[in-house]
């Protein structure tokens, strides 16, 4: 198992595993994060006490479950946690101790990993694992980076360029690098993921505590509630025992999502680690939620990344079936993306069903000689048997070859030529020489960046969610507009530099918005600082992982799309279960109220519209489902509710619904149910 | 006509004028409060005040300037009902003990307006109309000018500015509540309230009995007593009293009086804010919200009628019990507290529907001003619970609801529960105030738990059965209605201050509208459950313990 496959044991074993964390942290210590939760300790420690003094099966019922809810509680906490451990675990094997070669002014030594500082040099020969983060200085490698991203075939390191940053902890396969440290020991990449995945470094978000505050003064208002109850219960001839106050309080503050709140959280990092994006904060992870605005690299992102042939425009008087087929052979020995995308083009278009390689094999064997594309000239061709010239290449290139032959260049070649590139593409030309002919031009070969299928769906549901996409690309406003509007994104960044991405990062941010971007060159690093969501590239430069705020190990900058869905994920979680918790207040207090004072108000009964069989059954079966509603929870607390990219207008009907007026409903059925098994515990009804 | 059908008829025709009313009234409020001239007679109050109308003030200077004007308001209020037996126009009137007074002044400055005394008795015309009169205009002003104030921070970016208290202060008398408080006066003349000076008047009856006739400008206090959602009678029997209120059409104006300004502040906010769909769902939840208790009162006491004299007990002949009903769901539903018939002798549930009115925090429509920033703050808690449901950090007109945000938010819907509960269960338990009580059991109950609401909230309206004026009473009371009004004002004018410093957000299709029928749905079931969560137990041993058979 790597690293970062999600964690398959079923939640019931990961339950019993997580039983002695979730009793230990029964510690008062441990409650004093969350008032809420403390508030149920301080009542679960006084139902004791009195329920030791004055023993009766319901005393004893309402504090068994008083306990459990903290249990409970603790039991989601250290499920969260305990999903994550699996993962520490394994990087942890990748963090023994290893040995380093530093180099010095005399040559080399021989010190363990943990004492080697920044800026020292090191040595890493095939087979050694690379003792640190750092930069390759010299040399190039093949590394296996598995014991981070998980996956498995090896990618090449280099010095200088955008492919140094290498990572404490993988595997050198082949050759040696020299490589220089950035990183203190225990700072590294792999120590601070493994804090990462075990929620140890997790601190609480700025939703996290604003909701924090609100179940807080919630809790307070619920305190006077019911504390302010029993003078008035006094008053009406009906003093409370401290027991039932205490049920009812604990029933009614939000012990639901305080006890699932911090497993919400480390669950939603857990579902980026799965998709091998490590955030750096948690308050990144909210952030990618409230981001409206997304720069995304054209190519590799939008476009995948080469240039492919789309089409063939002949000269006048040439046959389209001629051009293809020239361009074709010409193409045959073209190793480069652009000649193979044209023999798979000319392929479909001629029905033919050779393979290249085949049908490289037919035209040599018949004795033809083929020209391979070289950077010198340009062009790729094909020398037939009976004498006969093809070239394919540049159009500046082809032009010369055919005045170099003699032959007269046709201004409609041109004109196609610049047709073409007037619509985003790049034309190739191709030529014909036949044995004692002047060679002519045959017309060009569109090349284009193509789209990857489904962005535009993808951009359009991204739009439906309020956020806005910008494409950034080097290419010429002419380009970059054509291949914009094909692939549907609301605007683009021709031309960009460094200077203008972090100037375009800037005026959106101006504009109250959030700016999500991923970058993987160290010229990148000022933009990827400044966006609020920063997502560097694992194969990037450690200046650019430094500089943002996820590191993604796949090197996928599509990925950014995920990310913005799981802080959403995040964010709703959050406010379906807090909504949850508070609608199931009303059904509590039909049960707990008239079960208090019907005795004395017969009138009351009335309010008991679940017909629950007794007083104290209808008081302990509250407790029992405010108990028993966090465990049911706790699979939806980890998994995240339910996240379709939808407009907020929508979203917020649906999920009012489900977890609003659910909120209201359930626990009425719930209760009630609960109340059936509990009416016959003998002795409850004293 | 039967009741119902009166009831549905004046509900009907109050709606029909309310919505003609809204757009200009609720227009113009907008216009003074973003008006850049000064009038000439402002001018010459600023001056004679000393205040520069041009200096805009910071959230807590704004806070300063409301405490302050309240502190000296109480202060010199009960200074003046103190000594007014040695001042002239006294009507012969006996004055008030010292925590009467201190209760009255209190009462007055804080727009509650809960009577300890009986204005027969308490107050002569120097204090009415120097005193009582001129608080019922300030008061009313504050909390319209701290609903400006909030208002600017929803619309204003990057400033840590709310206007200038004193200048929104007396624009709101100015310009709003004097030139509507002038035609109303006149028109209540013409409708037989009465406005004099004369002492009043003893006759001999034909019975041979004798009868004081009171005299009194009560016309002139009587139009802002409502306009202003202020509530406090000239006379004991407030609107019952046939020279405040002596027929069926002028209790149909004073109605009008009383829910216009607080029905059209909803529009002045979108207008302020700049975007006329916002005002949907806030006037839509007040409408609903007024129509419904409306409604259930009118049933609950149709329903109750089924002693001999029906449910006419503490009613007046002239108006019925439908019209008595409406009269005191729009008072109660408001912070205005005139009543037109007993609370007390209202059935169980009726009286209750009073009762809940107020805990809802007076928000269907509420007082004057006071309403409208009551009902956004629970705006900001719906947006707060409902907001991370679509996946982003809250937000409101663009406003980030952060920590702070719901810091300030959540301390403001804390405070008026806390006043009533706490202030109840002290009530219930201390002898002295108990023996106030003239019922007992769940009916007494009732009249505590009434009097702690309608302070808290300053409402002013009684459950007449608590014998009220006692010093326990009348100091605790007077705490829970300065502290029910400059707490939740300070809390919202910083909630503001926060606002108003922020950059907005860009709106998007993610972006959670606030202007759409299920925002309105969502701000309603906050509304109903945050009041419903609070008051469920202290309900259910009064009214429901009562009227539930």
């Amino acid at each position: 198992m790597t690293a970062h496959q999600p964690v398959r044991a079923g939640i019931l074993i990961t339950a019993w595993h997580s039983l002695p964390q979730a009793l230990r942290k029964l510690d008062p210590r441990a409650q004093v994060r969350s008032p809420v939760m403390f508030v149920v300790w301080v009542g679960s420690a006084l139902c004791t006490v009195l329920a030791v003094a004055h023993p009766t099966v319901f005393a004893w019922g309402v504090t068994a479950w008083l306990w459990a809810t903290i249990v409970f509680a603790n039991l989601a906490e250290a499920i969260a946690e305990g999903r994550g451990k699996a993962q520490a675990d394994t990087l942890r094997r990748a963090k023994r101790d290893t040995l380093a070669r530093r180099l010095t002014d005399e040559g080399e030594e021989t010190v363990p990993a943990a004492s080697l500082a920044v800026g020292d040099r090191v040595v890493v020969e095939a087979g050694q694992v690379i003792p640190g983060d750092g930069d390759v200085i010299e040399g190039i490698a093949s590394v296996d980076e598995s014991a981070i991203t998980g996956e498995s075939a090896p990618v090449i390191r280099e010095s200088g360029g955008d492919r140094c940053a290498v990572t404490g902890g993988t595997t050198v396969l082949s050759d040696r690098i020299v490589v220089r440290i950035t990183t203190k020991p225990g700072e590294t990449f792999i120590d601070r993921m493994i804090a990462l995945v075990e929620g140890a470094a997790r601190q609480k978000t700025p939703n996290e505590i604003a909701l924090s505050i609100l179940l807080t003064v919630l809790t307070i208002i619920f305190l006077l509630a019911v504390a302010t109850l029993q003078p008035l219960a006094a008053y009406s001839g009906r003093a409370q025992s401290l027991i039932v106050l205490t049920a009812l309080l604990v029933c009614l503050i939000p012990t639901t999502i305080s006890a699932l709140l911090s497993a919400i959280g480390i669950a939603g990092m857990d579902r980026l680690v799965q998709r091998n994006v490590l955030a750096m904060s948690g308050r990144a992870v909210e952030a990618a939620g409230d981001v409206s605005t997304l720069l995304l690299d054209k190519t590799g992102t939008i476009t995948l990344g080469n240039r492919r042939a789309t089409d063939f425009f002949p000269t006048e008087g040439v046959a389209r079936a001629d051009l293809v087929a020239a361009a074709y052979h010409a193409s045959l020995a073209d190793e480069t993306p652009e000649g193979r995308s044209i023999v798979e083009l000319a392929g479909t278009v001629l029905g033919d069903p050779l393979t290249r390689s085949a049908a490289l094999g037919d035209v040599t064997s018949s004795g033809a000689e083929v020209i391979a594309f070289s950077a010198q000239t340009r062009m790729s061709g094909i020398d037939l048997p009976d004498g006969t010239q093809i070239r394919k290449g540049a159009g500046g290139a082809v032009a010369s070859w055919v005045r170099d032959w003699g032959g007269i260049t046709s201004p409609q070649a041109q004109a196609l030529a610049d047709g073409v590139a007037g619509e985003g593409g790049t034309p190739l030309s191709v030529a014909i020489r036949r044995p004692g002919e002047a060679p002519r031009e045959l017309g060009v070969v569109q090349l284009k960046d193509v789209v990857k299928p489904g962005m535009r769906t993808r951009f359009d549901e991204l739009r439906r969610m309020g956020i806005r996409t910008v494409m950034i690309t080097g290419d010429n406003p002419l380009t970059a507009r054509s291949i914009a509007d094909e692939a549907g994104v609301d605007d683009f960044l021709a031309e960009a530099t460094p200077e203008d991405k972090l100037a375009l990062i800037r005026r959106e941010q101006a504009g109250g918005r959030l700016v999500a971007m991923t970058g993987d060159g160290t010229n990148d690093a000022p933009a990827l600082a400044q966006a609020d969501v920063g997502v560097a590239m694992n194969t990037g430069t450690s200046a650019a992982k430094e500089a943002g705020n996820m590191v993604d190990l796949d090197s996928d900058p599509t990925k950014l799309i995920d990310i913005v869905a799981i802080g959403k994920q995040l964010l709703i979680t959050r406010g379906a279960l807090t909504t949850f918790s508070i609608a199931n207040d009303v059904a509590k207090y039909f049960a707990i109220i008239p079960a208090m004072f019907a005795g004395i108000f017969p009138g009351l009964d009335r309010l008991n519209i679940m017909r629950l069989h007794s007083p104290q059954s209808a008081m302990l079966s509250a407790v029992i489902f405010n108990a028993l509603i966090i465990v049911t929870l706790i699979p939806l607390a980890l998994r995240g509710v339910r996240y379709r990219p939808m407009n907020a207008s929508s979203m917020l009907s649906r999920n009012l619904l489900v977890y609003g007026l659910g909120g209201l409903v359930a626990p009425f059925i719930g209760i009630k149910l609960i109340d059936l098994a509990v009416a016959l515990i003998p002795g409850l009804v004293s | 006509m039967g009741e119902a059908e009166s009831a549905l008829a004046t509900i009907g025709a109050i709606v029909v004028v309310l919505a003609v009313v809204y757009a200009p009234l609720g227009g113009w409020m907008a216009r003074v409060y973003t008006a850049e001239k000064d009038w000439w007679v402002e001018r010459a109050i600023y001056r004679l005040v000393g205040v520069d109308p041009d200096g805009e003030q910071h959230w807590k200077r704004y806070i300063l300037s409301t405490l302050v004007l309240g502190m000296v308001g109480i202060v010199a209020l009960w200074l003046l009902i103190l000594v007014q037996g040695r001042l002239p126009w006294d009507a012969g009137r006996t004055g008030m003990d010292w925590h009467t007074a201190l209760n009255t002044a209190v009462s007055f400055v804080t727009n509650t307006n809960w009577q300890s005394y009986a204005g027969e008795t308490g107050a002569g015309y120097l204090v009415d109309m120097t005193g009582l009169a001129v608080w019922n205009f300030l008061s009313a002003a504050m909390g319209m000018a701290v609903a400006a104030a909030f208002i600017r921070g929803l619309s204003r970016s990057g400033t840590d500015r709310l206007g200038n208290f004193w200048v929104d202060l007396v624009r709101s008398v100015v310009r709003i509540l004097l030139p509507i408080s002038v035609v109303a006066a006149v028109v209540l003349v013409a409708g037989g309230v009465i406005q004099n000076l004369t002492d009043p008047v003893t006759v001999h009856t034909l019975t041979g009995g004798s009868q004081v006739i009171q005299g009194g400008p009560v016309a002139s206090q009587e139009a802002i007593k409502l306009l202003g959602t202020n509530g406090g009678g000239f006379f004991n029997a407030n609107s019952a009293h046939p020279f405040e209120n002596p027929q069926p059409w002028t209790l149909f104006v004073e109605m009008l009086l009383l829910l216009c300004i607080p029905f059209s502040f909803p529009r002045t906010y979108a207008l302020m804010v700049g975007d006329r769909r916002q005002e949907r769902p806030v006037v839509g939840v007040m409408a609903v919200l007024y129509l419904l208790t409306s409604g259930l009162a009118v049933w609950a006491e149709i329903v109750a009628s089924h002693g001999p004299t029906g449910a006419m007990e503490g009613k007046e002949q002239r108006f019925g019990v439908a019209a008595s009903m409406l009269f005191g769901d729009a008072t109660t539903s408001t912070s205005t507290g005139a009543v037109v018939a007993s609370h007390d002798s209202m059935s169980a549930l009726g009286g209750g529907v009073m009762l809940f009115n107020m805990h809802l925090g007076e928000v269907s429509p509420g007082g004057v001003g006071s309403g409208l920033y009551s009902i956004l703050v629970l705006a900001v808690m719906a947006v707060f619970l409902a907001g991370l449901m679509v996946g982003r950090t809250p937000e409101m007109l663009g406003k980030t609801i952060g920590r702070r945000e719901i810091t300030w938010a959540s301390l403001y819907v804390l405070v008026m529960p806390a006043l009533v509960l706490v202030g109840t269960a002290v009530a219930l338990w201390v002898p002295e105030a108990r023996s106030a009580l003239q019922a007992s059991g769940p009916h007494g109950l009732s009249e505590m738990l009434y009097a702690y609401t309608s302070a808290a909230n300053n409402n002013g309206s009684a459950f007449a059965g608590l014998a009220s004026d006692q010093p326990f009473l009348n100091l605790t009371l007077a705490v829970a209605m300065a502290v029910g009004r400059f707490a939740p004002i300070a809390l919202v004018l910083a909630l503001a201050g926060d606002l108003a410093a922020q950059q907005p957000r860009p709106v998007t299709e993610g972006t959670m509208p606030t202007h759409t029928a299920v925002f309105g749905v969502l701000l309603f079931a906050v509304t109903l459950i945050v009041a419903a969560l609070t008051f469920f137990p202290a309900l259910a041993l009064g009214p429901l313990a009562e009227g539930l058979r």
